[in-house]
């Protein structure tokens, strides 16, 4: 009875894991509270100025300057990101996500954090490689 | 030999993508910030101290910080001191690990530290304060501290919030001589921090605040397990300030104060920190 139980058990747990390495999407476990909050610098020119600064000093390293991911690491000009809300894409960058070796940037003060979003924003959505389109953003 | 070690030294520190670390300015408290998966820092950290009765020293550390995951940051120091009327001397090498146990933000975040230290008494880095060290430890001479090597394992539980801007963090530490029966020594420290400037300027800068982080760390020892509380301590207090170099090292200073009988007077500190992003990409044409 007891090794039953316990193999029933083993079984939910290794299909729960399988569940949640399929859910891979990176804004599926953002809350409510967070996915509704607002960008206080969306679409402001000088705000996108700022965050492709930030950008280039924190990001793109692992992102690529163009932003559309290096390797194993994420295009941030995907579909996904694009047409995520500000308020997703900012708790990610607080939490971070280690399964996939993205760092938590609570570090980073709050208002800079919004202005690297402005500026991911206004690159769009591409689909093509690093070597077929370019940001709009300034100080690349 | 030395000199091309230095050479090698130098070539890795200009032909790195050298970055300062967004990293907050503590010279002994840890945040619970992990060095980014795949990047290495390089941290110079000097310290000079003029003890009452004792031979004015410096103190070099160097510091090399890998991100191994999201979660998990390993480090390897070494350093070495000299004295006046004295000489010059190795002190030898330590080896940490820090885990962060919990993914996400929290309010409080724990980090989970262990440390291999192998290192002689004339030690002079001051890279943590525990037990019932005093000012009597930096009067020892380099001939007699370096004839003993302590090997001993060190555990700091960190913990670390941020909010608005600031940051907090307290580490509590215990450290366990290997070599000889003695007890358990404790220590502790907690530093407090915020950039100058929250938002960023639209336009390159370089003496704008957002470049500067200030703030302040309170360390000292909590004596051990069968002594535990300040009594026979030392303890200091210290302000911090750091500049960011824009696409260049974060240069830090902190004089920390004794603020007892037991401390040495003053202790002014230097750090100069580089950051290599990506390092682990160099290893992997499909990454680069």
């Amino acid at each position: 009875m007891n090794r039953h139980l316990l193999k029933v058990c083993m079984a939910l747990i290794f299909s729960s894991l399988v569940a949640r390495a399929a859910s891979d999407s990176l804004f599926d476990r953002a809350p409510d509270s967070d996915r509704k909050r607002v960008n206080p610098y969306a679409h402001q020119s000088d705000a996108a100025a700022a965050g492709s600064r930030l950008f280039s000093d924190h990001c793109a390293k692992c992102h690529g300057a163009d932003a559309l991911g290096r390797g194993k690491k994420p295009s941030l000009r995907s579909r996904e990101v694009q047409q995520a809300a500000d308020g997703e894409i900012f708790w990610l960058l607080r939490n971070g996500n280690l399964r996939r070796g993205m760092p938590s940037w609570s570090s980073l003060p709050e208002p800079s954090r919004w202005q690297i979003i402005t500026y991911i924003k206004s690159l769009g959505e591409s689909t093509g490689n690093s070597s077929s389109a370019s940001p709009k953003g300034n100080g690349q | 030999m030395k000199r091309s070690l230095i050479l090698c030294l130098l070539a890795l520190l200009l032909g790195a993508t050298a970055c300062s670390a967004q990293e907050w300015p503590y010279f002994v408290t840890y945040s619970q910030d992990l060095e980014e998966p795949g990047n290495l820092e390089i941290e110079l950290k000097t310290l000079q101290g003029s003890p009452k009765y004792g031979n004015p020293f410096i103190s070099q550390t160097i510091e090399f910080e890998y991100g191994v995951k999201g979660w998990w940051t390993t480090e390897f120091y070494l350093s070495g001191q000299h004295t006046s009327n004295d000489s010059t001397v190795f002190n030898g090498f330590r080896f940490e690990n820090r885990f962060r146990p919990l993914p996400g933000d929290h309010f409080i975040n724990p980090v989970l530290y262990a440390e291999y230290e192998n290192v002689n008494l004339a030690d002079r880095s001051f890279l943590e304060v525990t037990g019932h060290s005093s000012i009597s430890d930096v009067r020892i001479g380099n001939a007699q501290g370096r004839a003993e090597t302590e090997r001993s394992l060190e555990l700091k539980l960190i913990l670390g919030s941020n909010f608005h801007g600031w940051n907090l963090s307290e580490n509590f530490i215990a450290e366990k001589d290997l070599n000889e029966a003695e007890p358990w020594e404790f220590g502790y420290s907690v530093g407090v921090a915020r950039p100058l400037a929250l938002a960023a300027r639209s336009r390159p800068c370089v003496f704008c605040r957002e470049n500067f982080m200030a703030g302040a760390e309170l360390y000292g020892g909590l004596g051990d397990l069968e002594g535990f509380g300040l009594k026979a301590t030392s303890q200091y207090a210290a302000p911090v300030l750091t500049f960011n170099i824009p696409h260049g090292p974060a240069v830090s200073f902190e004089p920390a104060f004794g603020l007892n009988a037991n401390s040495v007077g003053v202790l002014y500190r230097v750090k100069l920190g580089f950051e290599i992003q990506q390092i682990s990409s160099w290893f992997h044409r499909g990454d680069r």
